[in-house]
């Protein structure tokens, strides 16, 4: 059915063979999944987590958002509100966007794309999801007890004099990142040994290169947020003196430390959005890429880059004018990749057969809500400008438009893309189109006024505020209700579809490895070994030009 | 520099804030300088995307596409123009960003100090104000540091901000040249009351701000002892944490509690006396009424004879 020249005849049905039955039903009983080694079920239950959590952190988005309708209090008091955003922004960054690309689609995904049975090391990916699971489990203790008041960026030495239970909430913090170290090893081992035969370097798809980026910095990086937030347990516990001026510390090395992680971890979460997006964008215009190998290397050199780059959120902490100016010109070089992938993309749609299917209304409105993010980061990386707009609401909307406009955006788009390849089943598209514009309109309502306001001077981690940005908090807040609306209606619209019957048919027509076994794949993924011998995105269409043209 | 969008180069406009200091107007030029070239490379991006949108959408199924990796030509020009444009944004930052940390010689000296959840301003005679007076037209430097956690100090008007730091002092320097009032604010997450944490710069005629500074120091000819302290106790920052209706802020509120009982944290209770007081302001941390926070700063060394002795007898009066 899919028009393929690989030499194996790819079955598109399950249970047609026999006893090779789908992943889903292959095993059964609650400890077939506990205790399962297959890439494809900890891909669902990450899955499944990782869209409980985005549910926890949205609701908590919606509390903080209402809170500002007015000034002064709404519903919630001071310290309720610091909880709640607080709240807010570590489970969205440490329990969402990190593992919701790389590990939820994927793990699913990746083997499949490269043709192998599993990821190199089965038995570390599913340390690496229980990993994940004690971490939360960690949150979850803190939230039950009271809460922890710091923001998600733990400051010094304000984290250090909390009473709140900031401990708790680092140590969940410290366990998700040896979950992300696992992924991380398991994805890179995996990328290098277990191609199929004929996959080269350069026949892998985009999505397979922006995983080996994000894999790559998230086992460099990583340690040192171990690192630093061991060193806020003990400065907490035993006041070793590091971090605390009162014990001859310095409170900004920490913020060194912290974004030495937390910058790489930037491009950890957005990543893994672009490599989405270059298979959303081809799959469902049915051209191939433009510019593979920019697009590839320029991943890496983002990862590489991306690490010289942490001290631009301390232009004004006190930091030394030339580390200041150091930094801004090492963040204008990480800008330029950056832009060349978003032309590519779109110069990718050029002469292409372009269907308005719910991922590429998702993969369009990445393009439009990325560029924003991505251009409003240039005002952040000026010097004399970021003065002016830092830690105020301009740069909350920028990295909104970055996590949520790109990452997000990106990963909802994936799930509706390989929704099929999990589940069997198609979605109701006309309600997933228009839930994917309600989610756009509702984002810029909500988080292109807070360009608006940040400019004119509204901090960020206010309860309460000053009379003139009281308009736009109201826009903003109604913004968010719509946001709201529109990722309800996706989320039901997908979990409806599980109610119908039997395998539907694929409507795709992808020709990466994911979409040559079937659907819902077998548990070891493959009937036989695949051999590649075309690119990953040589569609028919792209074929029949080719021969038209004479080549 | 003038932009189009800033008529007389002050006034509020869609984007930015009133402009009040010397900074403001390379600061306004240069975001709107980025403002419009990315409206402009947005626009362009955007309109190729709808375009192609349009002109490619899928009209049948199977439909032939086309066969195209790239474009050498296109991709050296999209990386070099880029590179060109960030390469100037760069430079007019960094020069702005040097001018914004390069005081001038004839400065005006003022100290800053910040508090969960309060500024307080220490002025060349030693004076303490809550508030930030400075002369219009004269360069003002600010020497800057927290005596708990890290704060941010934030005038939008000016497009001036700095971390205020414990342990270190920071600088932040800034000319106004407009008459007028302007908010400050604490741009750094500081615990509770961080988004109450808000005071205002003052810029006055040199005749005012040496009328302000005079007045700083003591009490006033034909003022009372108590209305003496209840003047200190705003300019100190008492009046953020400690209110005077009986409501609770962040500490005790002092109504009533001159004289009373006061049960200690850890220890036998004590009489709220003078010596008390006196201590409480001094060195917080001796003794914690029970039931709230030990978050006070140490005021010793910050509160003079005269003034000490006037807030006592305020608090004594407040019944």
């Amino acid at each position: 059915m899919s028009a393929t020249s690989i030499d194996h005849s790819p079955s598109h049905a399950a249970g047609e063979h026999g006893h090779h039955d789908n992943y889903l039903v292959a095993k059964k009983g609650i400890s077939s999944w506990v205790w399962t080694v297959d890439h494809k079920r900890l891909g669902i239950m990450y899955l499944v987590a990782v869209i409980f959590f985005f549910i926890v952190g949205g609701l908590a988005a919606i509390a903080v958002r209402s809170e500002l309708l007015h000034p002064g209090k709404d519903f919630m008091d001071a310290n309720a509100y610091n909880r709640m955003f607080t709240l807010h922004g570590a489970v969205m960054v440490f329990l969402v966007i990190i593992p919701s690309i790389p590990a939820s689609l994927g793990n699913f995904v990746l083997p499949l794309m490269l043709g192998a049975k599993d990821v190199a090391f089965p038995k570390l990916n599913l340390a690496s999801f229980w990993v994940y699971v004690l971490g939360a489990a960690f949150f979850i203790y803190t939230l039950v007890a009271g809460g922890v008041d710091t923001g998600w960026t733990f400051y010094t030495p304000y984290s250090i004099k909390t009473g709140s239970s900031a401990t708790t909430a680092l140590l969940g913090a410290f366990i998700l990142g040896f979950s992300s170290i696992f992924t991380g090893i398991n994805f890179l081992v995996t990328i290098h040994k277990m191609r199929a035969p004929g996959l080269t370097w350069d026949r892998l798809p985009l999505f397979v290169w922006a995983l080996y980026a994000t894999a790559l910095m998230q086992v460099l990086a990583t340690p040192v947020l171990a690192i630093t937030l061991a060193l806020l347990v003990l400065e907490r516990t035993i006041h070793i003196g590091i971090f605390d001026p009162v014990y001859g510390g310095d409170p900004v090395l920490f913020q060194h430390f912290f974004w030495f992680y937390s910058h790489p971890a930037v491009y950890i979460m957005i990543v893994p959005g672009f490599g989405m997006i270059s298979e959303l964008i081809t799959v469902h215009s049915r051209k191939g890429i433009f510019g593979y190998k920019p697009i590839a290397v320029s991943s890496v050199a983002i990862a590489f880059i991306g690490f010289l780059v942490w001290g631009h959120h301390l232009f004004v902490s006190s930091q030394s004018a030339l580390a200041g100016s150091i930094f801004s010109f090492l963040t204008f070089a990480v800008a330029v990749p950056t832009a060349i992938k978003v032309f590519s993309w779109i110069a990718t749609l050029y002469r292409g057969s372009i269907a308005y299917t719910t991922p590429m209304v998702y993969a369009l409105s990445f393009l439009f809500l990325f560029s924003i993010g991505g251009l409003t980061g240039l005002f952040l990386g000026t010097l004399s400008v970021d003065v002016h707009l830092t830690d105020t609401y301009f740069v909350i909307a920028h990295f909104h438009y970055v996590m949520m406009g790109g990452t997000v955006i990106a990963f909802i788009g994936g799930v509706h893309h390989w929704w099929h390849k999990f589940t069997g089943k198609n979605y109701n598209e006309k309600i997933g189109v228009i839930a994917a514009i309600i989610v756009f309109v509702g984002f810029n309502v909500t988080f292109f006024t807070q360009f608006i306001f940040g400019s004119q001077g509204m901090p960020r981690r206010y309860w309460s505020y000053l009379p003139q940005y009281h308009t736009g908090h109201m826009i903003s807040t109604i913004g968010s209700y719509i946001l709201a609306v529109g990722l309800f209606t996706a989320f039901f619209n997908l979990l409806a579809s599980l109610r119908n019957k039997g395998v539907a048919p694929e409507r795709w027509r992808g020709v990466s490895l994911e979409w040559e076994t079937a659907t819902p794949p077998i548990e070891h993924n493959f009937e036989s070994i695949p051999v590649v011998t075309h690119g990953p995105y040589d569609f028919p269409e792209v074929r029949a030009a080719r021969t038209g043209n004479g080549h | 520099m003038k932009t189009p969008l800033l008529a007389d180069g002050s006034a509020a406009t869609f984007w930015l804030p009133e402009a009040a200091s010397t900074f403001a107007a390379d600061h306004d030029y240069l975001y709107y300088l980025i403002f419009w070239i990315s409206t402009f490379f947005f626009v362009v991006m955007m309109g190729a995307m709808a375009y192609f949108m349009v002109k490619y959408r899928r009209r049948k199924q199977g439909e032939t596409t086309s066969d195209i990796h790239g474009n050498t030509r296109l991709e050296i020009a999209w990386s070099v123009l880029p590179t060109l444009i960030l390469g100037v944004f760069f430079v007019l930052g960094f020069r702005g960003f040097i001018d914004t940390l390069t005081p001038p010689a004839n400065t005006l000296d003022i100290n800053v100090t910040g508090q969960q959840w309060a500024w307080s301003f220490t002025y060349p005679n030693g004076g303490n104000d809550s508030v930030l007076v400075v002369p219009v037209g004269k360069p003002v430097k600010l020497t800057m540091t927290s005596v708990d956690v890290i704060h941010s100090f934030y005038v939008p008007a000016f497009r001036a901000k700095r971390d205020v730091v414990p342990g270190r002092y920071t600088v932040l320097w800034f000319q106004s040249d407009k008459l007028g009032e302007y908010d400050v604010l604490c741009t750094e997450y500081c615990g509770t009351s961080h988004s109450l944490m808000l005071s205002k710069v003052k810029v006055v005629s040199q005749e005012e701000y040496d009328a302000h500074l005079k007045g700083l120091t003591g009490c006033q000819d034909g003022q009372s002892l108590a209305e003496c302290g209840g003047v200190a106790f705003k300019r100190n920052g008492c009046s953020s944490c400690h209110s005077v209706d009986g409501s609770k802020i962040v500490g005790p509120s002092l109504k009533g509690v001159y004289g009373t009982e006061q049960p200690i944290t850890g220890g036998p209770s004590v009489i709220a006396d003078e010596q008390y007081i006196r201590e409480s302001i001094m060195n917080p941390m001796a003794k914690i009424v029970a039931g709230y926070p030990a978050a006070m700063p140490v005021y010793a060394g910050r509160i003079n004879e005269e003034q000490m002795g006037a807030l006592v007898e305020y608090i004594r009066s407040i019944k």
